[in-house]
C-alpha cells in the first residue's frame, strides 16, 4: 500500500493516492449506508404516529411516543427488560466468577488434565449450541424441573468458554516475575488471583463483559424454550411472540414491534458505543482464534 | 509414599498449587460436563430409543429402536429441503462475507478519517439481537414494505419474505448483513500480520493495486479465510430465529426451513424428540464433514 507513494513523482502518480482516497471514502460511506438505514428506519419508524412501508414513513414527521406505551401495553416492557436483565447479569456473574479461576488456573497453575482441559476449552467453542438443545430441554425443563425459572435461563449460558479463553490469554502474557515473587512471600493463589492478577487484568475483564452480554441479552431460542409464562420472559422472547402473534391488538402494529426492537436493542447498542475504545479488533482476534 | 519426607519446600509447594488448579477449574469442568459433555452422550442414546417427554419425578419406557429414527430423518423430504437449505445459505454467505469484509477492511486498515465511526456503524448489527432487527427487515421487506414501494413494479411477486424462490437468499442475505461487522474486525487484525515490506516488494516488481490486493492481501489473510468459512458453517447448522420469525416458521412450504427449525418442530411442538436427536447428530456429523472439506479447499496452495 505504502508501496506506491515510492513510485516516480509524475503528476498521474501524485494523483493516485487522492483518487484511491476518494475510492475509499465511497466505499466505506457505502457501507456505512447500508449497515446505519435500517437503525434509522427502526427508530424512525418506533416514533412516528402510523408507520407504514411507503417512501415517507422514512422522513421524521407528526413523532410520538405513542408506539412506546402501545407496545408496552402488549408485553409489559418493564417485566420483561428486568427478566433480560436478571438472565444477563447471573451469566456475567457466572462467567467473571468461574471464568476468571478457569482462565487463572489454566494460565498460572500445573495441575493434572491441564492440556486435556484446555483442548476441550477450543472444541467446546466450536460446537454449535443449537445442537444441544434438545437434550438441554429435555434435562433442564424436564428432567430438573427448571422450566419459566431464572436459573433454567442461565444455566447453559453460565460459563463463557471465550472469556475463559480470554482471561488465559491475559494471565499468560503478565510477567511471570509478580507471580513468584508473591508466592516467596507466601500469598495463597486465590490471595494472588485477587490481589495481583484481577487488578491488571481490567481490560481483559471489560473486553470479555462486552463479549459476554451481547450473548445471554440477545438470546433468542434458548430462553424462547424455558419460558412458557409471559412474566418470565426476556424480552427478545417476548418481542417475538408480539411479532408472531400479537400484533393485531395495538393500532399501529409496525410501529410498536420497532418501538420494542429499539428497546431490545438500546443497552447493547449503548454498552458497545461507550466502550467502543476499550474494545480493538485485536481483542476479538485473540476471543476468536481459539 | 515415603517420598514425601524428601520433598523440597519448592515442589511442595507445587503440589498445593496443583490441588489448587483443581480446584479453581472444578466449576468450569462441571459445568462443561452438565452443559457439552453429557447432553452430548444423551442425544445420541435418545436418537436410538423411542422417547417420550415426561413430566418431572414420571417414568415412561424408553425401549430401543435401533436405526429407526434415523430411517425416518434419512426418508422425510422436508429434512432434505432443510440440508438443501444450508447449502444455499453457504453458497450465498460465504463468498459474499469474504469479498465484503475484506474489501471494508482494507478500506478501513488506510490512514482515513472517522474511522471509530466506520468500525461502530459496520458493527452495530453484530451486537444487535436478533430478534430486534429482524423486526426491521420484515417491515423492509414486507409485501408493503419500503423497499417494495422503492421498486414499483419491479418489485418480486410474491414478495421477498414469503416467495419460496427468494426466501432462503433473503436469509442468508440477512445473516450476512448482520455478521459482516464481525467479519470486518476479524480481516482488520489480520491485515496488521501482513508486511508492509511484501506490498513494496510488489510494487518495485510493477504490480498495480488490484495485483497487490490478489496476491499479498488474500493470501496474507488466509488464515482468518479459514475462520469465516467454519464460522459461516457453525451458523448455517445454527439458523433457527431467522427462519422462524423472519419467514413465518421456515415457510413458504418449507423453501427456508433450517435443520435447527426441524428439530424445534418435530420435536418440542410434535413431541417426536427422538426423531429430533437422530436429527441433531446428523446435523453434527454434515458439519463435521463440511468444516473439513472447507478447510481442505481454504489452505491449499498454502
Amino acid at each position: 500500500m505504502s508501496g506506491s507513494l515510492r513510485t516516480p513523482d509524475t503528476a498521474a502518480a501524485r494523483r493516485r493516492p487522492a483518487r484511491r482516497r476518494a475510492l475509499q471514502y465511497t466505499v466505506l460511506s457505502l457501507g456505512a449506508v447500508a449497515f446505519l438505514f435500517p437503525f434509522y428506519y427502526m427508530i424512525v419508524g418506533s416514533l412516528r404516529a402510523t408507520t407504514t412501508g411507503d417512501l415517507s414513513s422514512a422522513v421524521p414527521s407528526g413523532l410520538t411516543g405513542d408506539s412506546y406505551t402501545a407496545v408496552n401495553g402488549a408485553i409489559s416492557l418493564g417485566r420483561s427488560l428486568l427478566n433480560s436483565g436478571i438472565m444477563t447479569i447471573g451469566v456475567l456473574l457466572c462467567t467473571l466468577v468461574f471464568g476468571l479461576l478457569a482462565g487463572y488456573a489454566l494460565a498460572q497453575l500445573h495441575f493434572r488434565g491441564r492440556g486435556t482441559l484446555f483442548a476441550s476449552l477450543l472444541l467446546v467453542q466450536m460446537v454449535p449450541f443449537q445442537l444441544l438443545m434438545l437434550p438441554l430441554y429435555v434435562l433442564v425443563v424436564r428432567d430438573y424441573g427448571l422450566g419459566d425459572n431464572y436459573l433454567g435461563m442461565i444455566l447453559p449460558f453460565a460459563v463463557n468458554s471465550t472469556a475463559v479463553f480470554l482471561f488465559r490469554q491475559f494471565f499468560l502474557q503478565m510477567p511471570q516475575s509478580l507471580f513468584e515473587a508473591a508466592r516467596i512471600d507466601g500469598a495463597g493463589e486465590l490471595r494472588i488471583l485477587l490481589r495481583i492478577a484481577l487488578p491488571m487484568a481490567r481490560p481483559a475483564v471489560l473486553t470479555a463483559l462486552l463479549l459476554t452480554f451481547i450473548g445471554p441479552w440477545n438470546e433468542f431460542l434458548w430462553p424462547f424454550l424455558v419460558t412458557k409464562d409471559a412474566d418470565m420472559q426476556p424480552l427478545a422472547v417476548s418481542l417475538a411472540s408480539f411479532l408472531s402473534n400479537l400484533q393485531g391488538t395495538v393500532a399501529n402494529p409496525t410501529g410498536a414491534l420497532l418501538a420494542g426492537a429499539c428497546v431490545l436493542a438500546a443497552p447493547a447498542v449503548a454498552l458497545f458505543l461507550l466502550f467502543q475504545r476499550h474494545f480493538t479488533s485485536t481483542d476479538i482476534d485473540s476471543g476468536v482464534k481459539g | 509414599m515415603t517420598m514425601n519426607l524428601r520433598v523440597t519446600p519448592a515442589s511442595r509447594h507445587g503440589r498445593a498449587r496443583s490441588r489448587t488448579g483443581q480446584l479453581f477449574v472444578t466449576p468450569y469442568v462441571l459445568f462443561l460436563l452438565a452443559v457439552f459433555a453429557v447432553p452430548l452422550g444423551y442425544t445420541v442414546w435418545i436418537s436410538f430409543h423411542r422417547f417420550y417427554f415426561t413430566a418431572p419425578g414420571t417414568h415412561v419406557d424408553s425401549p430401543w429402536v435401533g436405526l429407526s429414527n434415523y430411517r425416518d430423518v434419512f426418508t422425510d423430504p422436508v429434512v432434505g429441503r432443510a440440508f438443501l437449505n444450508i447449502v444455499i445459505f453457504l453458497v450465498i454467505n460465504v463468498p459474499l462475507t469474504v469479498v465484503l469484509s475484506l474489501v471494508l477492511a482494507s478500506a478501513l486498515n488506510a490512514k482515513i478519517r472517522f474511522r471509530a465511526f466506520f468500525r461502530a456503524a459496520y458493527y452495530l448489527p453484530y451486537i444487535t439481537a436478533s430478534v430486534a432487527l429482524v423486526a426491521v427487515w420484515q417491515f423492509l421487506f414486507g409485501s408493503d414494505g419500503f423497499v417494495n414501494h422503492l421498486l414499483g413494479s419491479h418489485a418480486p411477486d410474491p414478495s421477498w419474505l414469503v416467495n419460496s424462490d427468494l426466501a432462503m437468499p433473503m436469509i442468508a442475505f440477512f445473516v450476512t448483513w448482520k455478521q459482516l461487522g464481525f467479519f470486518v474486525m476479524l480481516y482488520l487484525a489480520a491485515l496488521q500480520n501482513v508486511g508492509k515490506e511484501l506490498y513494496e516488494a510488489a510494487s518495485v516488481d510493477g504490480a498495480g493495486r488490484v495485483r497487490q490486493f490478489l496476491s499479498v492481501t488474500v493470501p496474507g489473510v488466509r488464515p482468518a479465510t479459514t475462520l469465516v468459512v467454519i464460522y459461516a458453517v457453525i451458523t448455517g447448522a445454527n439458523l433457527f430465529s431467522e427462519p422462524y420469525l423472519l419467514t413465518g416458521g421456515g415457510g413458504p412450504d418449507h423453501a427456508s426451513a433450517s435443520p435447527v427449525l426441524l428439530m424445534y418442530q418435530k420435536g418440542i411442538e410434535q413431541g417426536h424428540p427422538d426423531f429430533a436427536a437422530a436429527l441433531g447428530v446428523v446435523l453434527v456429523g454434515f458439519v463435521l464433514v463440511i468444516s473439513l472439506a472447507a478447510r481442505k479447499l481454504t489452505e491449499r496452495g498454502n
